[in-house]
């Protein structure tokens, strides 16, 4: 099929084009600019308005003239092609292949927009998901078709504990397929490189799909990445029953991106100029996790993004929270106390702990257990501020045990191995061991019967 | 009627551009291009006509025609909206789904309510009564707790020529009136109404009774009353949600209308697969047989989002004008309003603040204001209420933003969540130093009546609490615990009891989701007296240290987890602790 080449450019601005004299564009079709160089780059009408079409440029503007250039429509939206020869390959940003593999051969062409999942096919999610992360399977919990970010900022470990989720998560008792797929969202080289090098090590690549827009690479392109990513995810996990974790790095550069486009447009711009449809356009990107009714697969997304300023605040964290079920908060002060993984537990959140845990999914004691911990250690936190202020000859003997638990628990339950990976009733026995430190009565969440089942000696004693 | 056609010349997101539009009117709806897209005319110049698309417009562009179908946005109200879920323009997300797969695509026409389904109809009025809009001529027992009253349409006024009990359709005719110029009019069960327009009645009512809703820092602290207004803003994780879920679920009302506005696809799940399980405490029926569902994702186009509000609130209204109690949770309204937003936008209208059209507190004033307690059309006075409980999503949990302070202005009672609670999983995460409700005096008599005591002066005895336990925790912070005095301590001691062992309240706990007004006055009244006694046994010169470390503080933490059948238990307890500090 050929298409009309339209000479027509008549503006350029930033990463938007202007071609006039149009006729027959369609909202959101792909379109195709070659340069007087003759290099082509790939764009999206973002409006229509009679006879002009507004491209928005993923390769960015650079060497595009008004005179010289030229536009073709190509009739559709921008498509990933679809087949189980996914598996194992490395794309670009916009799903070009860049492994030196072959051309893959599609089982469908897939609109990477895709559609809203009908609510009412959803399947809730329950299935715990075992991270082997104390600080997360106890209590923050991560179950099967959840979407839960990491909220970091520049500097702290969120690579290395992306990747050691990717390397360890499994659900209990269960031989299924697993895929992992990553977007990279302008991150730089050595990051990306690192995990390509965690998946080869461990044999992952096999069963992942990565795209790559690295922080070399055109800033715009990165709207289309995590949306190509999904697109791969959903047809692994609903057409051919798999198990896919999805790791999008990093949201704050795509946020950027979107922001770039807002401004270039001139739209009244949001919050910290960010376009004010920001919150919609995250959660079509973020709702394309979950699990369907029947359907084997699930899609489980751990965006991870870095907030600027360590701000939780910031618009990219705060729409992120909004949409997302839950975060993991990487902290900077537990990072400099030398903790791995610096994971704040308090304010960290899964909200679907509480369908994830508990008996037959994890173990009875767990809820009880866990809302105990997240009370001790809030307790333990005060003191230690209040010991800050007033010195620690000022606490209560109750408060200066829950100052002690409170440094244990960031030692030896938050802290672990890169390697290290525990299984939930280790995750469980470490807490008892530490809530054994703590006067019974102060353990009023935990009910009598689980105290007495599993609370070591050294405090039933008393 | 000449059928309005006109041709696109702009496709900017959810807003589309027609020419050739002459003759249309404002709010009409109309089809996009051959895929028959809905809109809605949202405003008018010349010929052209801005359309608002209630789904996706990727591959609509200039030249494709629009038409319009001379009619505004409706709902269809009738038999078999009880444990429907439908988006935001009222279609049904199961049938929807019987169509076009576990994915929501562009397109699908389906009738909000059931053609085919035959409902059993019992007449009670009779041949010769003469009726006006909102008489009822009948009922259908709609669901085990529902039963669906059939009423006159709004419009319609004469006398009864014919009626029948039977099993019909909600096309059928149940009923023929003759109006003044003799003219027969057919009423079948089927009514429609327009989403934007507030459904009429009588008169206004003041709300004068609670909404009880199990939800112990609600019903004694901050409570709703029936027909009221209350608003839950709060950042992100806060427990907004969760609030809104316990009142759909616990709420005393006879009908739920629970709306999802541009919030997670999982949380409407979750409503569908556990209120169908979940028993209503004074039935035992399952809660989805009193529930309304709408659900617009945050993923689903955002112009249907902005109308998901209004297609509740209008099923509401219809319920209400029953004569039931009817309470309408929307969450989120900072998502509608952001919908607004989006569309005003594009409309390249002039912005207010933080780009938020200037017709925002407006709107929302009218949305707040289809609350009531009323008398409604026909003639036995009966009297329904619908009350609105919004949530509202601040950016960074920032209460200067316009949403909030648009919702504020109208709203009666405001649970403030706060960060901080949730961090300390102090949940539900309601501040109590912040909320409010305008309600307390209105309702003054209602709590006389139910608990047999002056319960305002015992309530606001608590809250003094809470307020001196905040000035008393400054102090302690700046020169430790020590240097407070006996009585302060105890206050402290009493104010945690407060804190912990009522205000606190586990959503997921199978007994402690749910606290019956009976129920919390014990409760409360045993941590009072608990602190008066020890204030007693003080001035007697006990030994402060003891009266602080009473054993019997273990079991009263554990009250609230006495089942609703077990109530006696906590005046055991009372006696017990009673005995306890006569002792020291
Ligand atoms: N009453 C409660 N009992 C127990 N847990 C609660 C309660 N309220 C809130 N939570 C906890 O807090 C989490 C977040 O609550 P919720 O989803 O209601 O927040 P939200 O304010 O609606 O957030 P968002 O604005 O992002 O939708 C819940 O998943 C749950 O873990
Ligand atoms: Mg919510």
């Amino acid at each position: 099929m050929t298409f009309k080449k339209y000479l027509s450019i008549t503006e350029v601005v930033g990463p938007l084009i202007l071609v006039e004299n149009t006729e027959g564009i369609k909202y959101e079709e792909l379109a195709e600019i070659e340069l007087p160089s003759g290099e082509h780059q790939l764009g999206r009408v973002l409006e229509v308005n009679q006879d002009k079409a507004l491209v928005q440029s993923f390769g960015g503007t650079s060497g595009v003239s008004v005179k010289g250039s030229s536009a073709r429509f190509l009739g559709r939206g921008i498509e990933l092609g679809v087949s189980s020869d996914l598996l194992g390959r490395i794309f670009d940003g916009l799903g070009r292949p860049i492994d030196d593999g072959p051309a893959i051969i599609p089982d469908k062409m897939l609109n990477i927009n895709g559609n809203p999942i009908n609510p009412y096919a959803r399947n809730y999610p329950s299935e715990f998901i075992q991270t082997g992360f104390s600080a997360i399977d106890g209590l923050n919990t991560l179950v099967r078709g959840q979407k839960l970010p990491i909220f970091s900022a520049a500097g702290l470990p969120h690579s290395r504990i992306a990747a050691q989720i990717a390397r360890q998560a499994r659900v209990l008792g269960s031989q299924e397929k697993f895929a992992v797929v990553f977007g990279a969202m302008g991150i730089t080289f050595e990051e990306a490189n690192f995990f390509i090098s965690d998946f080869q090590k461990t044999g992952a690549i096999e069963r992942a799909v990565l795209f790559m827009n690295l922080a070399n690479d055109p800033a715009i392109e990165r709207i289309a990445t995590p949306r190509l990513a999904l697109t791969a995810a959903e047809y692994l996990a609903f057409e051919l029953d798999m198990q896919v974790l999805v790791i999008l790095t990093d949201m704050t550069n795509y946020c950027e991106a979107l922001r770039e486009v807002s401004a270039a447009r001139k739209e009244i711009p949001g919050r910290r100029g960010y376009p004010g449809y920001l919150y919609t356009d995250l959660s079509m990107i973020y709702e394309r996790a979950g699990r369907i009714r029947g359907k084997k697969g699930s899609i489980t997304q751990i965006p991870i993004l870095t907030m600027p300023e360590d701000d939780k605040t910031h618009p990219i964290p705060d729409l992120t929270g909004y949409i997302t079920e839950g975060q993991i908060i990487i902290s900077r002060s537990l990072h400099r106390k030398g903790i791995y993984p610096p994971i704040d537990v308090l304010p960290s959140l899964s909200r679907l702990r509480d369908k994830g845990i508990g008996e037959e999914r994890t173990r009875a004691d767990h809820p009880n257990w866990a809302s105990q911990i997240f009370a001790s250690y809030a307790r333990g936190k005060e003191a230690q501020e209040l010991a800050t202020i007033l010195g620690e000859a000022a606490l209560s003997p109750v408060d200066r045990q829950h100052l002690l638990f409170a440094n244990r628990f960031e030692q030896e339950f938050v802290q672990q191995g890169e390697y290290e990976d525990r299984s939930i009733e280790k995750t469980l026995e470490i807490g008892w061991s530490l809530l054994a430190e703590l006067p019974r009565l102060e353990l009023k969440r935990i009910k009598d019967e689980y105290l007495d089942k599993y609370l070591p000696e050294k405090s039933k004693a008393e | 009627m000449e059928q309005i056609k006109g041709e696109i010349i702009r496709v900017s997101g959810p807003l589309v551009v027609a020419k050739g539009m002459n003759g249309a009117k404002m709010y009409d709806v109309v089809h996009v291009s051959a895929m028959e897209l809905v809109g809605e005319i949202i405003e008018l110049r010349g010929d052209r006509a801005s359309i608002q698309v209630y789904e996706d417009t990727a591959g609509i562009g200039p030249g494709e025609p629009v038409t319009s179908t001379n009619q505004p946005l409706n709902v269809e109200l009738g038999p078999g909206l009880i444990e429907s879920i439908f988006d935001g323009i009222q279609r049904p997300l199961d049938k929807v789904m019987e169509k076009t797969g576990n994915l929501i695509t562009r397109g699908v026409h389906v009738n909000a309510l059931d053609r085919s389904k035959k409902w059993d109809f019992k007449a009670s009025a009779k041949p010769g009564d003469k009726v006006a809009g909102g008489a009822i001529l009948g009922s259908v027992k709609e669901t085990t707790l529902v039963e669906h009253r059939i009423m006159v349409p709004p419009d319609v006024e004469g006398v009864i020529a014919e009626i029948k009990s039977g099993s019909f359709t909600i096309e059928e005719t149940i009923a023929r009136i003759k109006d003044k110029d003799g003219q027969s009019i057919e009423v079948s069960m089927l009514q429609k109404w327009p989403v934007r327009k507030g459904r009429p009645y009588q008169k206004r009512l003041a709300p004068d009774s609670l909404l009880s809703t199990g939800q112990r820092v609600i019903d004694t602290f901050f409570p709703v009353a029936k027909g009221g207004t209350a608003s839950i803003p709060g950042p992100f994780g806060s427990g907004k949600t969760v609030v809104q879920h316990q009142l759909a679920k616990w709420a005393d009302a006879e009908i739920i209308v629970y709306i999802g506005c541009g919030e997670r696809g999982n949380e409407m799940t979750d409503v569908l697969l556990e209120f169908p399980e979940l028993k209503d405490p004074k039935s035992g029926e399952p809660l989805m047989k009193r529930t309304v569902l709408v659900a617009n994702t945050s993923n689903m186009p955002v112009a249907a989002r902005e109308a998901s509000i209004y297609t509740g609130i209008t099923i509401a209204e219809y319920f209400r004008d029953m004569g039931l109690n009817v309470a309408v949770m929307a969450d989120s309204t900072s998502r509608w309003a952001e919908a607004l937003r989006e569309i005003s936008g594009r409309l390249e209208e002039m912005p207010g603040e933080e780009g938020y059209p200037a017709y925002l507190p407006t709107k929302a004033a009218d949305f707040y204001e289809r609350a009531g307690r009323v008398v409604c059309l026909g003639n036995d006075n009966r009297e329904g209420t619908l009350t609105i409980i919004g949530a509202v999503s601040p950016p960074g949990g920032d209460l200067s933003d316009p949403v909030v302070q648009a919702t504020l202005k109208v709203v009666k009672v405001y649970w403030g969540l706060d960060s901080k609670l949730a961090y300390r999983r102090h949940f539900p995460a309601i501040n109590w130093l912040i909320s409010y409700s305008l309600y307390l005096e209105s309702l003054r008599d209602y709590f006389n009546k139910i608990t047999g005591v002056d319960w305002l002066s015992l309530r606001n005895k608590a809250m003094a609490i809470l307020e001196k336990e905040a000035e008393l925790e400054e102090i302690v912070r700046l020169v430790g615990r020590d240097t407070l005095s006996p009585r302060d301590q105890l206050l402290l001691e009493s104010a945690k009891s407060i804190r912990e062992d009522f205000l606190h309240q586990i959503a997921f706990d199978p007994v402690d989701t749910y606290a019956s007004f009976k129920k919390q006055q014990k409760l409360l009244t045993l941590i009072l007296n608990i602190y008066e006694w020890n204030l007693d046994a003080l001035e007697r010169g006990a030994e402060p240290e003891k009266l602080m470390a009473l054993s019997i503080r273990d079991e009263i933490a554990k009250a609230k987890y006495t089942p609703e059948n077990q109530l006696e238990k906590i005046d055991a307890l009372s006696l017990k602790a009673r005995e306890e500090v006569d002792k020291l």
